[in-house]
């Protein structure tokens, strides 16, 4: 078993260093110098506490949304709906936020946690719904649904919830409704911390629980789960709940430790993101952990390229497209890196 | 063309079998070489590796005694030799003649396909045979022993000079079967060599010239005629122990109907499949469903493990009507052993210990506050591993890790373990050897004789014939007779399978 392990981690390994070796080549056709770029991401990105420590904020929303990805997948949805579920939730964390409930921080906290993931998880349940009754294809309705998302929590930042101001932006949302800081004077706060935990929950939760087994037996094999006399539908139907949910509470993290507000548009895409982070982990929750942190060092990265060069920070998305476009196509990494293969027939 | 193909010292290292070891294998121009072996024992693979679809990893092939390598069965049959799956690769709405012809289209000068020209020549092929089809029917019209013949033309119009049939009866009925006999004799006199892979033992001994035995990827017996073999030699050679071939059970069921189903009748887009069902099982009662299969066994077997709702009709399990979905027929204790272990039996990607509790997998014995008692389960997994004999390095395995007779006992394992009191059991011995098999049959007999009700559906007539105290024979979807084990014979039941009742 635990060669397996070892054996599943040699993909996506290779893939990542083929993505950054091919993003570095298109980046030096183009004119620019893919070291100095790497270099420059790694010393921004690493080269400090304060680097480290931005870093790590980014990898949160990354961690959580590719969690939220794979819990679908493993129940064989495609939950490409997660960005949407991330702003629904993200603009529920901000009103309960927003809201002097009378009571103490914590509990504020967990209420704008709990809002956001339920209503992130009622925008999946819809999606897993249309597909165990109607057929309709995850795919599209959650691309569509998106776009509904989306445009709706921007249309109620820009007109019924605007706050003063230029800014399409809700109000600030209370102190008490705001995740601490970890460290003073660092960008960090308690979401990375959350962000880790919910990772090892979903791993529990994959792997100890009547209802993860369940999962996870829908998707290798429906017709061996449905004989068990496991019911698809509603497994499918719950995947997708936890899966929205997971996703809402990217979005309430995010607002709650870096925006303090909803903002509209603020999510560069978190939630695709995390198909490439899921993809880069090879759908494992604890790998997760550690795919979201290499993201989120590459994304603060970038942030230092446009500072100290003159490197478009669109590279940074090629390398990450290239590790999803590598990760999903492990047999063209074998015919890459033959040697792989023998490691790989070894392990089993 | 060859006159003799031969392999020599082939080995095929996996992982963590050697599939193949050291083995010597030939055949000859006009004769009928029968391959016996368990699952697992290699028969397949030394043939895929005749067929130049696996490369050997030591070894040479010799045509006529030249050594000849074949990269891909392209060069395979280029030197005459084909081969005939078990699953038929045809595209069941092309004709007879396209799909023979595919690959090798004979073309006018202008390089344009003449089929006028195609058919002509198939034709005349199936008639040099008399293969009795027709060159321009659409194979979906043809018959599963036609649609055979059709592959077997399909390795002749390549030229094929051996022929290795993959387990080719599996599929067929008795009849069938025969008229197959007689074809392999048709060919077998006009030269053509013919390897045939099975474990059953019967029809080796009905058409076989000669036999060879794999047994653990070893050659046991190489070339050996059969002249006064017995059967039980046979699988003593096959097993390395002397095993029960026709288990059986003279417990007679007696008392007032246990199960039964009254007038069910489904339809699947808008064909009905099961038309006006209806029978009952007594306790300590096996009730063998016999038929060709896709004749509504299948629907029948989902409908009564409810997995899918009946248009109408009703079931009760002693007094009480029985209804609803998968769950809740496990729960009331009617057992489902599925067809096809790969599609609806086991999760291959998982371990043997999950397998084995699959279903069962919210018993209070295997849950601890809520979550899974990964202990407890893999100590149950444990004792059913050796109750059952269940070959694997661990309950932790991987169950596609496994042969396929030793996947099919964590099947029967976990159902029969539970206590059923109805048993729905479907070709519970498909593709599993007579080890296995011997051990299958009696698990599913010892629940007969604790009094319980079982449903043996099978299209393996010998396994209907053996074990079923009353056998019911299934045609298009309704069951067109019932009979007393000992009131029929093989080819009668072989007759109403293929709706020969009316003119019987």
């Amino acid at each position: 078993m635990h060669k397996g392990v070892a054996g599943s981690l040699v993909v996506p390994i290779a893939s990542f260093f083929l993505a950054i070796v091919v993003s570095g080549l298109i980046m030096a056709v183009c004119g620019y110098n893919p070291f100095s770029a790497y270099g420059i991401i790694i010393e921004g990105a690493l080269g400090s506490f304060r680097g480290i420590g931005n870093s790590l904020v980014q990898a949160t929303p990354l961690i959580i949304t590719g969690l939220a990805y794979m819990i679908a997948k493993k129940a064989t949805m495609i939950n490409l709906g997660v960005e949407g579920q991330l702003y629904i939730g993200a603009m529920a964390a901000a009103l309960v936020g927003m809201t002097d409930l009378h009571v103490s921080s914590a509990m504020h906290i967990i209420l704008a946690i709990a809002a956001a993931m339920m209503i992130g998880g009622l925008a999946g349940l819809f999606i897993g719904y249309l597909k165990v009754q109607f057929g309709s294809n995850e795919v599209i309705t959650t691309t569509m649904t998106n776009f509904i998302l989306i445009n709706f929590t921007s249309y109620l930042a820009n007109y019924p919830l605007k706050a003063e101001g230029a800014t399409a932006q809700t109000k600030r949302m209370l102190d008490s409704a705001l995740l601490p800081k970890i460290v003073a004077g660092s960008q960090l706060t308690w979401a990375f911390v959350i962000a880790v935990a919910c990772a090892f929950v979903v791993k529990v939760f994959i792997d100890r629980t009547k209802v993860g087994l369940e999962i996870k037996c829908v998707g290798l094999n429906l017709p061996a789960s449905e004989t068990a006399g496991i019911s698809v539908k509603r497994v499918m139907m719950l995947a997708m709940f936890l899966s929205g949910a997971v996703a809402g509470l990217a979005g309430a993290l995010q607002v709650m430790s870096v925006n303090r507000r909803f903002v509209a548009g603020f999510s560069p895409g978190y939630g695709f993101s995390g198909i490439s982070v899921a993809a880069l982990a090879n759908d494992s929750a604890l790998g997760i952990i550690l795919s979201g942190i290499i993201f989120g060092v590459l994304k603060n990265g970038a942030n230092y390229l446009n500072m100290s060069s003159r490197i478009p920070t669109e590279f940074v998305s090629i390398v990450q497209a290239f590790v999803v476009i590598f990760v999903s196509a492990p047999l063209l990494i074998e015919d890459i890196f033959p040697f792989l293969r023998r490691t790989k027939e070894a392990s089993k | 063309m060859p006159k003799c193909v031969e392999m020599r010292g082939i080995v095929k290292q996996y992982p963590l079998v050697r599939a193949v070891d050291h083995v010597d294998f030939s055949v000859h121009c006009g004769e009928i070489h029968s391959l016996l072996g368990e699952n697992g024992a290699g028969k397949t693979c030394l043939m895929r590796i005749l067929y130049g679809m696996t490369m050997p990893d030591e070894g040479r092939i010799l045509i006529d005694g030249k050594e000849t390598v074949f990269h891909s069965p392209k060069d395979a049959i280029k030197n005459g030799i084909g081969m005939v799956h078990q699953h038929f690769l045809l595209s069941p709405v092309m004709t007879v003649t396209e799909n023979i012809i595919v690959g090798k289209e004979p073309v006018t000068e202008h390089h344009l396909l003449d089929m006028d020209d195609a058919c002509g020549k198939v034709q005349k092929l199936i008639d040099t045979y008399h293969f009795g089809i027709d060159a321009r029917a659409k194979v979906q019209s043809l018959s599963v022993g036609e649609q055979q013949r059709v592959e077997i033309l399909k390795a002749i119009w390549r030229g094929a000079q051996i022929l290795i049939l993959d387990e080719p009866t599996a599929v067929l009925t008795p009849q069938e079967v025969d008229e197959l006999f007689l074809i392999m004799r048709r060919l077998k006199a006009a030269g053509t060599g013919i390897v045939i892979i099975t474990h059953k033992l019967k029809e080796t001994l009905a058409i076989a010239d000669t036999i060879s035995v794999l047994r653990s990827g070893k050659m046991i017996r190489h070339r050996q005629s059969l002249g006064g073999v017995t059967m039980e030699e046979l699988a003593t050679m096959m097993v390395g122990r002397e095993v029960e071939l026709n288990v059986h059970s003279d417990k007679k069921p007696s008392g007032k109907p246990y199960f039964s189903v009254k007038h069910c009748t489904l339809s699947d887009h808008g064909i009905q499949v099961l038309k006006d069902i209806s029978f009952s099982i007594r306790r300590g009662e096996i009730l063998g469903i016999a038929g060709v299969e896709g004749n509504g066994q299948s629907e029948l077997a989902e409908v009564l493990t409810g997995l899918r709702k009946p248009d109408r009709g009703e079931m009760y399990k002693g007094e009480e009507r029985v209804e609803g979905d998968a769950k809740t027929m496990i729960h009331k204790k009617i057992g489902h052993i599925p067809e096809d272990r790969l599609v609806r039996g086991l999760i291959t990607e998982m371990s043997v210990a999950t397998n084995i509790i699959l279903g069962y997998h919210d018993d209070r014995r295997f849950v601890r506050h809520g979550f899974l008692d990964g202990k407890a389960i893999v100590a149950y997994a444990n004792t059913m591993i050796d109750e059952y004999q269940i070959k694997t390095p661990n309950a932790r395995a991987r169950v596609s890790s496994l042969s396929g007779g030793n996947q099919q006992k964590i099947v029967v394992a976990r159902v029969i373990s539970q206590d059923p009191d109805v048993l729905v059991v479907c070709q519970p011995t498909r593709g599993v050897d007579v080890g296995a098999m011997e051990y299958i049959h009696h698990r599913i007999l010892d629940l007969k004789e604790r009094g319980k009700a079982v449903v043996l559906i099978s299209a393996d007539l010998d396994e209907v014939m053996n074990l079923s105290d009353r056998i019911a024979v299934m045609y298009e979807g309704r069951i067109v007779a019932i009979k007393d084990k000992d009131d029929v014979t093989f080819d009668e039941l072989g007759l109403l399978m293929t709706g020969g009742a009316d003119h019987a």
